[in-house]
Order: structure tokens, then C-alpha cells, then sequence
């Protein structure tokens, strides 16, 4: 009867696994908690308001559960939760598909995951769902706090995930294995993020919803509309330049030119397009760096007048750089500028005619006033002059608050109201000019910008939107004219803070006097400009640059692989040589010993793996009779020291005197 | 995912063979170096990697250059876990101990000595064999005895067999073990009938009265070869001071007046398992009784005797009649 042994089927690991106890403990589903908690609180300003208030509540919920040490609510209520969730999504959305609605419902999910936990599977499952709400927050938000949350969100996921396998550790333990496996997955993040080879998303068609809202200059120009930018002082582009910028009075950054007017509203006419610019950059030239955040239109916002560079541009017949797609996420590029430039010294009839139409019977007040200013004027030179001198003395003052005009917004500028910010002066201006016959336009744009210290980028705000006007004048072309400037000369020279009459109202830190306010907020916008370039903006073509710089072809993509999985498997490399190295750090006292048995081994007494010190000394003595002794003394030390409680540094250092001494 | 949970059989003994390169049991201490340890991720670790491929996607998709980062991020600390679950097996020591002789149907427990030698604690670790799992952790620098405590079914030679140490610490992402077989078994005697008949009369059997019963012990009759549990006050010391052979002396009274428990003697209709079961109640009996008793079986026969290395001789015997040869080689 041969035997066989066994014959029982076994019980496979995985049956094993979902058998280990379900409930979780205290610390570990506070941890849970935790990660989940830090993952949604960045999402909170973009999920509907009611939607973060239910995640919030379903939090505390799972919170207050744990804490009393009750048992989740049943299935059901928790299905129904998750149906009127998306039933309210649907509604708040309109529909399922897309970015924002994805996410909404996965930030319910993650709420509804929580309460339901009955395995270890789904604690992993809420694990990998944190880790992907943490890539989300990404679509809205990459400035550094957010990153850094991230950064902190995963650590205490891993932490999580520790308490997870290990329930008998203290916390301490759990969060300084957390903290090592951390720093350890850093280089390999460090080279993967510089190496992995970068492709130019999307790999499919983005939803509709895929960038976000931006705020900007638009294509038409009301009275008003340019008012309401300049409360914002949100970024509008950083310009780096390379050398010295020019003076205050040059920095006129060209956004849409209007031509067309409607009594109320200026608007940008249809232009052609050309791969090279009309005109022929001369003069003094400025190269710099123009970073723009986005603003879904494709307006470079280019120094008047961008030359040719590496950055393939179009330009319009109304003299402002496009790009020939709309700038939907933060881009970068080289440009270079020639403020002296003279344009349109050969502008086309059509293009004058259509710089010279005015709406029949609107403002007829102002056209009464051009006509009696014009009375008697050799040329349009002379004309402007007269318009530039009748608006400097008129006493019209600047600010922020214009009061509001009717149907001839013009009229009621010039001779009603008086005040008015750069749009009533600009629109006043070509209005005067076209009224007696000088082909004159509106340009908005921004004017100005404030040089960090820091790291000496010009940064231009929504603030700084601008308007201004350009007449053209036969044998010099378009010229520039800042009826602004007229009656606020400050606004050009030193920005609009100073341009501003006394106790009118300033965003905060636009105020003069809160200086350490304005450098701190010098250094920050400072390390974001660095971080958006040096991180954000690594781009394939970045990418391909630091290729190029390390001596790789442009598309060497076979080096680049070959260097990171070069990298990645050192550094594994340097990984598994420190776990070596902490496997010898072992126990002083077993290392003596193990010093010891392996001077007797050489001599020809390996000790027998069942020996145990005591018998091993006693055998020793036996056939080393000369050295019984202290053969005996050192392995009864090592018996005391090993068995007889927890050894002490002097008990060691005993033993390691009597091996010493001993002779053979 | 689990190389070891395959349930299929050959494919198990090809990798077993050539993988874990297992074959005959291995001598004690099982040290864990570096080429025993093997690693894959468990289904968790195989999400983890499916979730980074969709983050991944979606940071190309939407140029999240954070995306990037953070995927990245989470991908090098699950690579780091690999060599963290591999550290904490790396470097611990195995000793089978000695294990208890059991009767069939009782738990046989396998004790293991495994010994730390690291300064660090070793958290989360599993002892797994016959299917049966135990989870530990290992103080640091310290020696702890593992009790694997498996069911016994069959009477015989249980080996220990196939073992697993296995962690899933840190993050149960991955999966680091080892394999090995050790050199133990445990002893499964029979389950001992349960109301078994009384025991044989002194006299039952052939030959055995013929023989006048006198003063029993005292009457030396002769030598023969020392046998595994015959009682030391019955070795011929003299004999082997001279340095001679092992012999046992043999006695006129243990040839008779003894209860004689014979395989041959229960009746035909009995199967194998049942003869042994009855006659193992009845050894437990006799001792319990006090009385002298010998047992014969098909190709083994034991003399007369008593006490604990008697009833241990003839329990083995019981244990493990009809096994072959080899495997009584084992026998602890």
C-alpha cells in the first residue's frame, strides 16, 4: 500500500486572502479616510457646490461610523445614493460624457466606496480610485500647492496601504516605511519624467469641455468692456526678455484691431493672412521669451512689431501676430520685436476706406466737433494735432469706474459724463478722426507690464488691457496714438495705479503702500513662472531640446529609451544593494558569534546546524582540550547574553573580549 | 498571477523541478539568499499597473504634465515595493523541528524555527503548507517557532512537503516567496479503534501456552540483535563495553506469558485499516493495562515488552505496515 501523501486539495491563496478578517481596524480606516479626504478636498472649488457638500457629508459619515464602531449602512441605501448622485449630475451637467461630469461622478463613487468596505480588495479598489482623482485635480489646477497636495495625497495612500498589510504596526513604523518607499519611488519618478519619450496629446478627440474657461480680451470693444479686466489681477502672459526691455512708454503688446464701429460697439474686421508680415522690421530689436496662459483665442499678444523668428506666426493685414490655432493651454514661444518699425506705408484703398466709416446719425455732437477742430487744417497732420490738443485740455478725467452712457457713447463722453477709462478715450479719438476724413482705428491689447525682481520676467495682467488708437497719415503710414496718455500720462509711464485719482478703489495688491505685500507676491509669482516653464511647460519639444543638448539627434527615440531603462534599472540596481547592505547590519551580538563559529570552522569544528551553543562549547572542549576553558566560558557568555533577556552593549563587549583573547 | 496556487498538476511539477529547482528535502537551516526569493505582483499590484497605464493615457491625452509625474511617481514606489517585499524575506533562516507522532484524525503540528537576524522587525509574513497557512510577524533580531497545525486523513509517513513562505508587505502590490522543502515528517499512527473488543486472553494464539510461564525476566535465554525500542535495561552493556554489537537479552519470560497481538489472528473479513486500527486500540490498551504484549504483523514481528519506547515501537510499526521500505527510513 504505497503512500501517498497528501491527498487533501488545497486551499488556494487568493480563497485565503478574502478570508483574512473584513472589518477594518480604527487606525486603518481612519487612514482611509484620510487619503480620500486629502484627494477631494483640492476637487472641492470645481464639483458642484452640492456635490462637494454630499462628499463632505458621506466623509464625516464613514468618519462617525468607524468611530462608534458600527457597521455600514445596507446596500440599498447606498444604491440609491449612488442614482439620485447621478441623477444629479446628469442634471447639473446636462449630460454624462466628458471631462467634468466623469469626475463628479467618480468623486461620488470614492464617497459611496468608503462606506461600503468589506475586503481587503476594496480598500485596494478605493486606493487606485484616490490615485486617479489625484490625476484629475490636474485638469483644472497644476499650480504648485496642488501639486504638493498630490504629492502629500499619495504618501498618505501608501501609508494606507501599509496599514493595510501590516495591521500590527505602530503608526510610527507605518509612516516611516511610508516615508521610504516614497523617497525611493522619487528617482525613478525624476528620470521617467525626464526621459519617458513625450508624445503631443490628444491621442483622441478631446471633449468639448477639455480646457478650461479663460478670461481675456475679446474681438469687439463696448464702453466698459475693458474696465471689467482691470480688476483682474490674474496673468495674463510673462515676457522674458533677453537683454533690456524697452522703456514703460514702448510696451504696447498687440491684440485685435477693430475696425468697424457700429455706434456702440467696435469690432474686428476680417483680414487677410500671410505667412510673412506686410511690413519691414527696422529699427532696434528686442528678442524675448513670451510665455501666454490661455485664452482660447489666437492673438499672440506680440511687443509691436514681431519680426520673423523660429516660431512659425501668421500675421494679419491689420498688423497683429496670430497663431494659426487658439492658445488652449499655457504656450511658449520666441519672438523678437522692432518698435520702430513704420507700417502700412503702402496700405491698401480698400483697407483706408474701411478705416474711415462711421454709423450715419450717432454722435453727432463729436462730428460737429471734429468738423469745427478740422476748420482751416492744411493736412491731417495738423488735423491731429489740433484733436490730440483739444482732448489733452479738455479736463476728461480717468477711472475705473466710468459712469455708464447711452446710444452716443461718444457724445456723452466728451461733453456729458467726462470720464472715462481707455476705451471711451480710444473710441473718442478715432471717432473725432474719422469724422473729418483721417482713416483712424481702435487697437486693444495690453499696455505696460510690472518687472518681477525676482527673476526678472515682465509680467502683464488683465489689468493692463489697454486700448489705444492708430491714424494713418499719408507717407508715414499707421502711427500710433494713446489718447490715454492725453489725459493721464501716468497710465503709460508707470501703470495704472498712479494714473488713478486719489480714493478711487485699487484691488488689494495694487495698492502703493503694502509693499512687503507686493514682494511677496513678487517671489510667488516668481517660483510659479519657474515652475510653469521648468515643469508644466516640459513638452515634447522641450523634450527634444535637452535630446539635442545631451548630444542625441533631435528624434533619437532609441537613445532615450536605452537611457532610461538604463537609469531606471540602476537605480533598482542601487535599491537591492541597500537591502543587502541593511541585511548585514545585523544583530552585534550574532555577529560575534557568527565570528566565532567561523574561526572554529576553519580550524575543522563547524558547528552542526542542531547544535546549540552549550553543546557546541562542550564539543569544542572536549576536542580542544588546551583551550576547554575559555571555549566554554565564551559560549556559556553567548548562551547567557543570547537567552537570558535582552542583551546589553557590556554583555557584548565581554564576549567580544573573551573571542579575541582566545588563541588557537 | 499565482505560480504557486496553479492547480494544475504536471505544469506544477515542471515549474517545482525547474523554477524553484525543488527535488529531495533539503538539510536544515533553509537560509533565504537572494536566488530562492521570487517576486511577482498579486492581482492587486496587476490593477495598480492597469490604473497607471489609464493614467498614463490621459496624461498624454490631455497634456497633464503632473499627470506625467505623478504617474511616474506611483509607478516607482511600487517598483521600490518589489524590493521591499523581497528584503523582508531576504536573509531569514529555516529550522524544521522535531514533529510529535500523532494518531489519525488529530492535528500533526509542524513547528519551524525561523530566525531573524536583522535589527528590524519582519511584518506580515506566511508559513504555508498542506494548504494550511499561518501569518506572523518576526520581532527583530530574534528566533521565533512557527506551528503550522495541519489535519491529518491517512495514517503513515506525513512528509512536510512543499512550504511556502510568502509576504505580501509593504503595500500587497506584490508577492515575494520562496519555496522549499524541508527534511521532516510527521508520524500518523492509527486511530485507534473506538470500543474495541477486550483485550486477547494471555493464552490466545498458537505455541505461546506450551511454554511453562516462571519466573519471567530473570531467566536469561539468549542475545539477539538490538531492535529499536527495546528497553536499555535489556542491552547487553557488557557486550558492548567490550565492543561488540548492540544486543538485546533476550528472556524465557518474555516468550510467554504475554498477550500476543496478532494481524493474522482477526478475522478474514476485516480490511487492512480496520485490522490496524483494532490492533492499535489494543496496544494502547495493553500498556494502559500494564500488561506485557507483543505484536506480529505481515513482515514485521516485535517481542514482548512494555513501556514508552515499546508502545512507540509498535505504534510506528502500526503506522506504517505496508509502506515501503524507503519511506520507514524516514521515520523520526
Amino acid at each position: 500500500m504505497p503512500l501517498d501523501w497528501p491527498q487533501r486539495r488545497r486551499r488556494t491563496p487568493a480563497a485565503e486572502a478574502t478570508s483574512r478578517p473584513a472589518s477594518l481596524t480604527r487606525d486603518q480606516g481612519l487612514w482611509l479616510i484620510g487619503a480620500t479626504a486629502v484627494t477631494l478636498a483640492p476637487h472641492a472649488p470645481w464639483l458642484p457646490g452640492w456635490l462637494a457638500a454630499l462628499c463632505g457629508i458621506l466623509l464625516g459619515a464613514r468618519a462617525l461610523l468607524l468611530w462608534q464602531g458600527r457597521r455600514p449602512p445596507p446596500g440599498l441605501i447606498l444604491v440609491l445614493l449612488a442614482a439620485a448622485g447621478s441623477v444629479g449630475v446628469r442634471m447639473t451637467y446636462g449630460h454624462f460624457f466628458g471631462k467634468d461630469p466623469g469626475v463628479a461622478l467618480l468623486a461620488l463613487l470614492l464617497c459611496l466606496k468608503l462606506l461600503e468596505i468589506r475586503s481587503a480588495r476594496d480598500v485596494v479598489a478605493t486606493i487606485l480610485l484616490c490615485f486617479f482623482m489625484q490625476l484629475a485635480v490636474f485638469f483644472e489646477d497644476q499650480s504648485l500647492p496642488v501639486a504638493l497636495l498630490a504629492l502629500f495625497g499619495t504618501l498618505v495612500a501608501v501609508i494606507t496601504l501599509l496599514a493595510q498589510a501590516d495591521p500590527a504596526a505602530s503608526q510610527r513604523e507605518r509612516v516611516r516605511s511610508g516615508a521610504v518607499l516614497f523617497a525611493q519611488g522619487i528617482p525613478f519618478m525624476l528620470v521617467l519624467f525626464v526621459l519617458f519619450p513625450r508624445i503631443q496629446g490628444p491621442l483622441w478627440g478631446l471633449p468639448a469641455d477639455a480646457s478650461s474657461a479663460s478670461s481675456g480680451l475679446s474681438d469687439s470693444m463696448s464702453p466698459g468692456s475693458i474696465s471689467e479686466l482691470s480688476e483682474s489681477a490674474e496673468i495674463a502672459f510673462r515676457a522674458e526678455f533677453i537683454g533690456a526691455p524697452p522703456e514703460p512708454a514702448q510696451r504696447y503688446w498687440r491684440g485685435p484691431v477693430m475696425t468697424t464701429f457700429d455706434g456702440r460697439t467696435w469690432r474686428a474686421a476680417r483680414t487677410q493672412e500671410t505667412g510673412t508680415p506686410s511690413y519691414t522690421p527696422t529699427g532696434r530689436r528686442f528678442d524675448y521669451r513670451l510665455t501666454l496662459e490661455p485664452h482660447g483665442r489666437r492673438w499672440v499678444l506680440a511687443l509691436d512689431f514681431p519680426g520673423l523668428t523660429t516660431t512659425p506666426l501668421r500675421y494679419a493685414s491689420t498688423n497683429e501676430a496670430l497663431l494659426s490655432r487658439p492658445v488652449e493651454r499655457r504656450t511658449r514661444l520666441e519672438l523678437s520685436a522692432y518698435p520702430d518699425t513704420p507700417t502700412g506705408l503702402d496700405e491698401p484703398p480698400a483697407a483706408l476706406a474701411a478705416s474711415l466709416s462711421l454709423p450715419e446719425g450717432y454722435n453727432p455732437q463729436s462730428i460737429a466737433l471734429a468738423t469745427r477742430l478740422a476748420g482751416g487744417a492744411r493736412d491731417h497732420n495738423e488735423i491731429l494735432e489740433r484733436v490730440i490738443a483739444h482732448l489733452r485740455t479738455s479736463g476728461l478725467i480717468y477711472t475705473l469706474q466710468p459712469p455708464l452712457v447711452g446710444r452716443d457713447s461718444v457724445d456723452a463722453f466728451l461733453f456729458d459724463t467726462r470720464r472715462g477709462f481707455c476705451e471711451h478715450f480710444a473710441s473718442a479719438f478715432v471717432v473725432l478722426m474719422r469724422a473729418v476724413g483721417v482713416p483712424a482705428r481702435v487697437v486693444a491689447g495690453y499696455q505696460g507690464g510690472e518687472l518681477n525682481p525676482i527673476d526678472g520676467n515682465l509680467v502683464v495682467r488683465q489689468s493692463d488691457a489697454h486700448a489705444w488708437a492708430e491714424v494713418w497719415l499719408a507717407g508715414r503710414g499707421w502711427i500710433r496714438v494713446d489718447p490715454t496718455a492725453l489725459a493721464a500720462p501716468q497710465r503709460i509711464e508707470s501703470g495704472l495705479a498712479s494714473a488713478l485719482p486719489a480714493g478711487e478703489a485699487l484691488p488689494l495688491t495694487m495698492r502703493q503702500n503694502l509693499a512687503w505685500l507686493r514682494d511677496l507676491r513678487h517671489r510667488w509669482e516668481a517660483l510659479s513662472n519657474a515652475w510653469n516653464q521648468r515643469i508644466l511647460g516640459y513638452n515634447p519639444d522641450r523634450q527634444k531640446e535637452l535630446l539635442e543638448r545631451l548630444g542625441f539627434g533631435r528624434d533619437d527615440w532609441g537613445a532615450l529609451v536605452g537611457v532610461m531603462t538604463g537609469l531606471c534599472v540602476s537605480v533598482l540596481g542601487m535599491l537591492i544593494a541597500w537591502a543587502s547592505w541593511q541585511y548585514r547590519k545585523r544583530d552585534p551580538l550574532q555577529r560575534c558569534w557568527a565570528s566565532f563559529c567561523g574561526r572554529l570552522a576553519r580550524k575543522g569544528y563547524p558547528r552542526e546546524p542542531w547544535e546549540g551553543p552549550l553543546a557546541y562549547g562542550k564539543r569544542l572542549s572536549e576536542s580542544l582540550p588546551e583551550h576547554a576553558q575559555s571555549l566554554l566560558e565564551i559560549a556559556a557568555c553567548y548562551a547567557r547574553a543570547r537567552y537570558g533577556g535582552t542583551p546589553t552593549s557590556a554583555d557584548i563587549r565581554t564576549l567580544n573580549h573573551k573571542i579575541s583573547r582566545l588563541r588557537l | 498571477m499565482y505560480l504557486v496556487a496553479l492547480s494544475a498538476t504536471p505544469l506544477r511539477r515542471v515549474l517545482d523541478r525547474w523554477l524553484f529547482r525543488l527535488g529531495s528535502p533539503e538539510a536544515a537551516p533553509i537560509r533565504l539568499h537572494q536566488r530562492r526569493i521570487y517576486v511577482l505582483p498579486t492581482a492587486a499590484g496587476i490593477a495598480l499597473a492597469a490604473s497607471l497605464l489609464v493614467m498614463l493615457l490621459t496624461s498624454i491625452n490631455y497634456s497633464l504634465s503632473l499627470g506625467f509625474g505623478l504617474t511616474f511617481l506611483i509607478g516607482g514606489i511600487g517598483v521600490a515595493s518589489i524590493v521591499h517585499a523581497f528584503r523582508n524575506l531576504f536573509g531569514l533562516s529555516v529550522r524544521p523541528l522535531r514533529v510529535a507522532p500523532v494518531f489519525c484524525g488529530d492535528d500533526a503540528r509542524f513547528p519551524f524555527a525561523i530566525d531573524n537576524t536583522r535589527m528590524a522587525r519582519r511584518p506580515a509574513l506566511a508559513l504555508r503548507l498542506h494548504g494550511v497557512t499561518t501569518r506572523f510577524d518576526l520581532a527583530a533580531a530574534g528566533t521565533e517557532t512557527i506551528e503550522l497545525v495541519c489535519p491529518t486523513t491517512q495514517r503513515g509517513l506525513m512528509p512536510a512537503g512543499r512550504t511556502v513562505i510568502e509576504t505580501r508587505w509593504p503595500l500587497g502590490l506584490i508577492r515575494a516567496w520562496t519555496v522549499f522543502i524541508p527534511d521532516v515528517a510527521a508520524l500518523v499512527f492509527p486511530t485507534p479503534e473506538r470500543d474495541a473488543p477486550p483485550l486477547p486472553s494471555t493464552d490466545f494464539g498458537e505455541a505461546v501456552g506450551e511454554r511453562p510461564i516462571r519466573d519471567g525476566d530473570d531467566d536469561f535465554a539468549e542475545l539477539r540483535a538490538y531492535r529499536e525500542g527495546d528497553s536499555p535495561r535489556h542491552i547487553a552493556w557488557k557486550a558492548l563495553a567490550r565492543g561488540g554489537p548492540m544486543l538485546t537479552k533476550q528472556y524465557a519470560g518474555m516468550a510467554g506469558g504475554h498477550t500476543l497481538l496478532q494481524w493474522r489472528d482477526l478475522p478474514d473479513a476485516m480490511d487492512d485499516e480496520t485490522r490496524l486500527s483494532r490492533l492499535t486500540a489494543w496496544v494502547l490498551h495493553a500498556e494502559k493495562a500494564g500488561v506485557t504484549y507483543a505484536l506480529a504483523l505481515p513482515g514485521k514481528a516485535l517481542a514482548a515488552g512494555r513501556g514508552e519506547a515499546h508502545l512507540h515501537a509498535c505504534l510506528q510499526a502500526l503506522a506504517l505496515q505496508g509502506a515501503p521500505a524507503g519511506t520507514r527510513d524516514h521515520a523520526p
